[in-house]
């Protein structure tokens, strides 16, 4: 099989063509939305492809071991920063992952947005671009670039279609990360130019930055100024507060694709670069992230029993299943972390199933305050169904996709940590006690306010039922992604880049 | 030889789909009910093929793992959708598969004209579904998606008539509480792997591998740790102390399933997991008697409480908890067999009686109903004289009343009285047995008691219902009837199987069948019982005979009671209240132990999480957020008017700042 690298290329950058063929069509909703639709479609299209070739491409043995697909340019040569996409097994989840995110925040809005449809949609594409790009760059500096790119059109997002304080929550968003970003940015620079000294050579790539022997107290800054920028994107407590806030007051679309995929840029460039660059200052900083993981799951579970508004607490219980992808990389173990990257992947597609619900109702009946409803399973029957089983999920009924993730990071970090395996453990209880206490008051007992509500439309009940098949299909046969991610794990946890 | 295993869990699994799925468009009750109670004979029939199949084996060849496919694997870790067939897993199909038949036969009758019909059987088969992975996984993984999976079922049958608010905090509260046992169920799970990979290099979750290589585990140490991890998620499905409190109100679900999850089933499971991890259990002294010691203990206790209670199904209610107890008790004594030979005979006649009382019930409904009355249809102080309206259900019910009550010659007497016997004499706890088997024996008479208290306030006497509604009352129709019949037709002769030796040499030495079939599965613990027992003390037959007839002399004095106090002077109820009013009430409550867990558990979690929200998050977190932002909005004039516009500002700074960055390097 031939496979061209630009692939990869074309993977990153055809959802900004989209972004440029919405562009004219601007003013025109019912042109500019088939049209994203395509993009989208074709951007899944394409990582489809790319996952049912995957095992073909691995026998032809690319450039970097593990990897897939590698497409490397000089882009800037002054500083020898390289223009180097690399697609491994991780990568090509989370790109599949991205793809697929899109699609459900398109189709979310499909209705919802009514305004600006057209900015909305460039937005939406130049966005994906930008998360694209985090998930393929291996070189530090158009990392960073991508990272940077991904962030703005989420600003816009939650500032204009927002509501509530959308405003205030921007911000808090905005200064949250930059705050991150500008830490990790110093420290890109910093690496690079020791590296120049030690060795040489100007370069921002990732696999010779690996080779770079630094002191343990300079990898420490290092490390820690990369592990702030990925614990705020994560969230780890007590970094966490920006994100109930921008959950909460932004569009529907933007709560999926903040829980499904921005927040997996932060577990995701911990594992891809700050893990394997500085590996002694990982090891010293494990207790403390240990720490912060299972602090963030008790404290998260239970501030969310204490929620009236279902998107936040949604958004709290948010930050607890990212504690447990956290554990999994702090255990630093091939099963744990294979448990945390198929964790990624699966708080993907609950969480942003519960968002995309909570959405429903709200454009039905304008509130999403918890006490507002009640004997929903009455009124409407297959809404109540869906969100019955994806609180299931979402709580780690084994048969469902959460399950095999929870479950898989914590039998590796049970080998190397019992105690922290131990302690994250209470979460599973105390995250049931605050889901079973939404599904109880919103779907059970009897209804509080008359309200308007219609049951699923056509649109909605494919979406669903899509995201409900995938729930079900990675709890029950998860073997195919976690044979997919068992190679470069093996590769990451050996030290080896 | 048992390729086919797979259909026996699949068979419910198409009927939960296709009702689940279809049943609203079917709407005909019949065909709904039809295909749920379909899919369950389909299992049993695949069952009863099954253990024939295994019985036609020689006894040391009685196992078989069969997979079906890959699930989960990483690394060394590696768990498949695979079943095990041993004769342990055959008893519990055999009755799981048979008991489930026969109450959703009777649930098509008695869910006739209920809303949700389908929704109802659908369930219901997901719950077979789910309880047959938990007996037939092969690996404590695909064990506990069984174990969850009747879990999430019960939540949502108990809370069935979802707009009652008490019927879903009951499932709220069933949920969480089994969730708590799970939490120990997974810990004890992953300890095990752990240490068997870390000391042992056998990195597996697997039942028969487990087996073969417990030789290599310690006795006691971390097997007492990993053990306790699992009793704990025990006691929260098993419905045992301090994890109790769920079941009682778990009889908010409708009469079918707490018939078929809240007795004869999904409670037993716990049961189940430590007979089929025997070989564990038997290295820790410590847990058996945490074990013999816990089931003691509820044995009595909920007995206790049975004895107040006036709704007729939690007299039931408290009555399972008590006979779960036992169950444990004979677990904790490692009277392994004679646990699961009591799990089996109370299948039969506690199915039964909450079937009848789930007619009784139903008449009485439809009876209050038509004279549009708002007494209680569970509440026994409106029964009574009930024995000439339904005496088919009279009849069977009482029939079971007798085999719980444990008088000879029926099911119940042979199981407990082998439990008790084993409590007095395997050479585990010392002199804690004496106290074990005095536990037993009590809660015996009190059993006897409480059962006969129901009948005699439902069956006999005065008829308390209104004059009008009475003639209302009704034998119920043939499909409701049929399963008590067979079901009572099992309390009676169940017990002939496992014959008790002092008994079965009476008649020319009949052994024990039940204890030799399962003596492949529990082999091991009982050699290594009898290599470290110390010096196992030879009890004499006429030793065994006394306890017996002590025992059954308790049960008659239980019954003599009741129907002094409920038949013959029914003015004595009412004096003993009045002469211990303290100690009534609190029997009437429970105990107050939901209170004291709302007090201690509960009321704080709330309390806590509100104050981590309002207080933390909030207070502390969000103001150095807004300080800084404060701080940043003084300084800066471009940020005073905070509107959606000046998004770009932050926007472009930002993009600015990387420029100027860059630039300087570029020119540097």
């Amino acid at each position: 099989m031939m496979a061209d690298p630009h692939l990869l290329t074309i993977l990153v950058f055809f959802p900004l063509a989209g972004c440029l063929l919405v562009l004219p069509v601007w003013k025109r909703p019912a042109a500019a939305r088939p049209l994203a639709l395509g993009v989208m479609t074709g951007e899944l299209l394409l990582a489809l492809w790319l996952y049912a070739s995957w095992q073909g491409l691995a026998a032809l043995k690319p450039i970097l071991p593990g990897y897939l697909l590698v497409e490397d340019a000089p882009w800037i040569g002054a500083f020898g920063i390289r223009y180097t996409l690399g697609l491994d097994g991780i990568s090509l989840l989370m790109v599949m992952l991205t793809a697929f995110s899109f699609c459900v925040a398109l189709a979310v809005s499909w209705r919802a947005i009514g305004e600006k449809v057209g900015l909305f949609l460039a937005l939406l594409l130049a966005m994906e671009t930008g998360i694209m790009g985090v998930f393929l760059a291996l070189d530090l500096a158009l990392f960073y670039l991508f990272w940077e790119v991904m962030l703005i059109p989420m600003f816009f997002l939650i500032g204009i279609w927002g509501h509530g304080r959308h405003i205030y929550s921007t911000v808090k968003f905005f200064l949250f990360t930059m705050f991150g970003s500008l830490l990790m940015l110093l420290a890109i620079i910093a690496l690079h130019l020791l590296h120049a000294q030690q060795s040489g050579v100007a370069t921002f790539g990732l696999h010779q930055l690996i080779a770079t022997r630094l002191p343990a107290g300079t990898q420490l800054w290092l490390f820690g100024a990369f592990f702030l920028a990925f614990a705020i994107k994560f969230p780890l407590f007590p970094l966490h507060t920006w994100l109930p806030d921008a959950h909460t007051d932004a569009p529907t679309a933007g709560s999926v694709i903040l829980a499904g995929l921005l927040l997996k840029t932060g577990s995701y460039g911990l594992l891809r670069f700050g893990y394997p660059l500085f590996p002694q200052a990982a090891q010293t900083l494990t207790p403390l992230f240990y720490t912060l993981a299972i602090a963030g799951i008790i404290y998260a579970s239970l501030v969310a029993f204490a929620q009236e508004d279902m998107k936040r607490l949604i958004a709290y219980s948010s930050i607890g299943h990212m504690g447990y992808v956290a554990i999994g990389i702090a255990a630093w173990q091939p099963v744990a972390l294979s448990g945390s990257i198929i964790q990624m992947a699966n708080h993907g597609v609950t969480t942003g199933a519960l968002f995309a619900m909570v959405g429903m109702l709200d454009e039905r009946a304008h509130t999403r305050e918890i006490g507002a409803f009640g004997g929903l399973w009455g009124k409407i029957p297959l809404w109540s169904f869906f969100f019955l089983l994806f609180s299931m999920a979402s709580v780690g009924l084994p048969g469902l996709n959460n399950f095999v993730g929870e479950f898989l990071v914590l039998s590796g970090t049970f080998t190397k940590s019992p105690l922290a395996a131990g302690l994250a453990f209470t979460g599973i209880v105390l995250t049931l006690v605050y889901t079973v206490r939404l599904v109880q008051e919103v779907v059970f007992q009897t209804e509080r306010k008359p309200l308007p509500l219609a049951d699923l439309d056509r649109r909605e009940i494919c979406l669903l039922a899509l995201l409900a098949l995938l729930v079900i299909l990675m709890g029950v046969h998860p073997a195919p992604l976690l044979d997919l991610i068992h190679g470069p794990v093996k590769i990451l946890v050996g030290g080896a880049p | 030889m048992f390729d086919n295993v797979w259909l026996i869990p699949l068979f419910p699994f198409i009927g939960f789909l296709i009702n689940g799925l279809l049943g609203k468009k079917i709407k005909n009750e019949t065909v709904i009910g039809g295909i749920g109670a379909l899919a369950v004979l389909c299992s049993f029939l695949v069952s009863c093929k099954t253990i024939l199949a295994l019985l036609s084996l020689p006894g040391e060849e009685r196992v078989a793992n069969v997979k079906v496919f890959t699930w989960i694997t990483s690394g060394s870790f590696n768990a498949d959708i695979a079943f095990l067939i041993d004769p342990l897993s055959c008893v519990m199909i055999m009755i799981v598969t048979g008991v489930g038949f026969l109450i959703h036969v009777y649930s098509i009758g008695y869910m006739h004209g209920e809303e949700g019909f389908y929704r109802f059987f659908s369930y219901l088969n997901l719950f077979m579904f789910s309880m047959l992975l938990l007996v037939l996984g092969n690996n404590l993984l695909l064990m506990f998606v069984g174990w969850e999976g009747v879990g999430l079922c019960s939540y949502l049958l108990i809370g069935y008539y979802f707009h009652k608010k008490s019927a879903g905090d009951a499932g709220k509260k069933a949920f969480v509480m089994n969730r708590v046992g799970d939490f120990g169920f997974l810990l004890g799970t992953f300890t095990l792997y752990w240490y068997m990979g870390q000391a042992h290099n056998v990195w597996t979750i697997k039942f028969t591998d487990l087996a073969a290589n417990s030789h290599l585990l310690p006795t006691g140490g971390i097997v007492t740790a990993i053990t306790l991890c699992f009793f704990l998620g025990a006691t929260g499905k098993s419905a045992q102390i301090p994890l109790y409190t769920w079941l009682p109100d778990a009889m908010e679900g409708p009469t079918p399933v707490s018939a078929l999850i809240h007795a004869a089933t999904m409670v037993t499971a716990g049961v189940y997991m430590i007979g089929r991890m025997n070989y564990l259990f038997i290295r820790s002294p410590e847990t058996l008697m945490v074990v013999a010691v816990v089931g003691g203990c509820t044995a009595l206790f909920a007995a206790t409480i049975g004895t107040a209670q006036n709704d007729i199904k939690r007299v039931l209610a408290y009555s399972t908890v008590s006979q779960l107890g036992y169950m444990f008790l004979a677990m904790g004594t490692g009277a392994f067999a004679a646990g699961i030979f009591h799990l089996m005979t109370h299948a039969f006649f506690k199915a039964c009686l909450f079937l009848g009382s789930g007619a009784v019930i139903h008449s009485m409904h439809h009876a209050l109903h038509h004279v549009h009355s708002h007494d209680d249809a569970q509440d026994m102080r409106n029964m009574g004289g009930l024995r000439s309206k339904m005496p088919l259900t009279f009849l069977t019910f009482l029939l079971a009343t007798i085999a719980i009550a444990g008088i000879p010659g029926f099911s119940g007497f042979f199981s407990k009285d082998e439990i008790l016997w084993q409590a007095f004499s395997n050479p585990h706890h010392g002199d804690l047995n004496y106290l074990l088997w005095g536990m037993g024996a009590l809660a015996a008479g009190l059993t006897a008691f409480y059962m006969f208290r129901l009948v005699f306030m439902t069956f006999f006497g005065e008829c308390r219902i209104t004059p009008k509604a009475k003639d209302h009352l009704h034998e119920s129709p043939m499909v409701i009837v049929i399963p008590l019949i067979v079901l009572a037709a099992l309390s009676v002769v169940g017990g002939y199987i496992g014959l008790p030796k002092v008994i079965g040499e009476l008649f020319g030495g009949i052994p024990n069948y039940f204890e030799h079939y399962l003596e492949p599965v529990f082999k091991y613990s009982e050699e290594y019982m009898a290599q470290h027992a110390a010096h196992a003390a030879e009890h004499s037959a006429t030793l065994e005979w006394g306890l017996m007839g002590l025992s059954v002399l308790v049960a008659l004095v239980g019954i003599t009671i009741a129907f002094t106090m409920y038949v013959k002077n029914t003015e004595l109820p009412k004096r003993f209240v009045a002469t211990f009013p303290a100690l009534h009430r609190a029997v009437y409550n429970k105990w107050y132990i939901d209170e004291l867990y709302d007090y201690l558990f509960v009321n704080p979690c709330k309390a806590l999480g509100r104050f981590l929200w309002k207080g933390f998050d909030v207070v502390v977190v969000d103001g150095v957020v807004n300080g800084v932002a404060n701080v940043v909005m003084a300084f800066s004039g471009v940020f005073r008017y905070m509107q959606s516009g000046y998004i770009y500002n932050y926007a472009w700074s930002m993009a600015f700042g990387v420029v100027v960055i860059l630039g300087y390097y570029v020119f540097k």
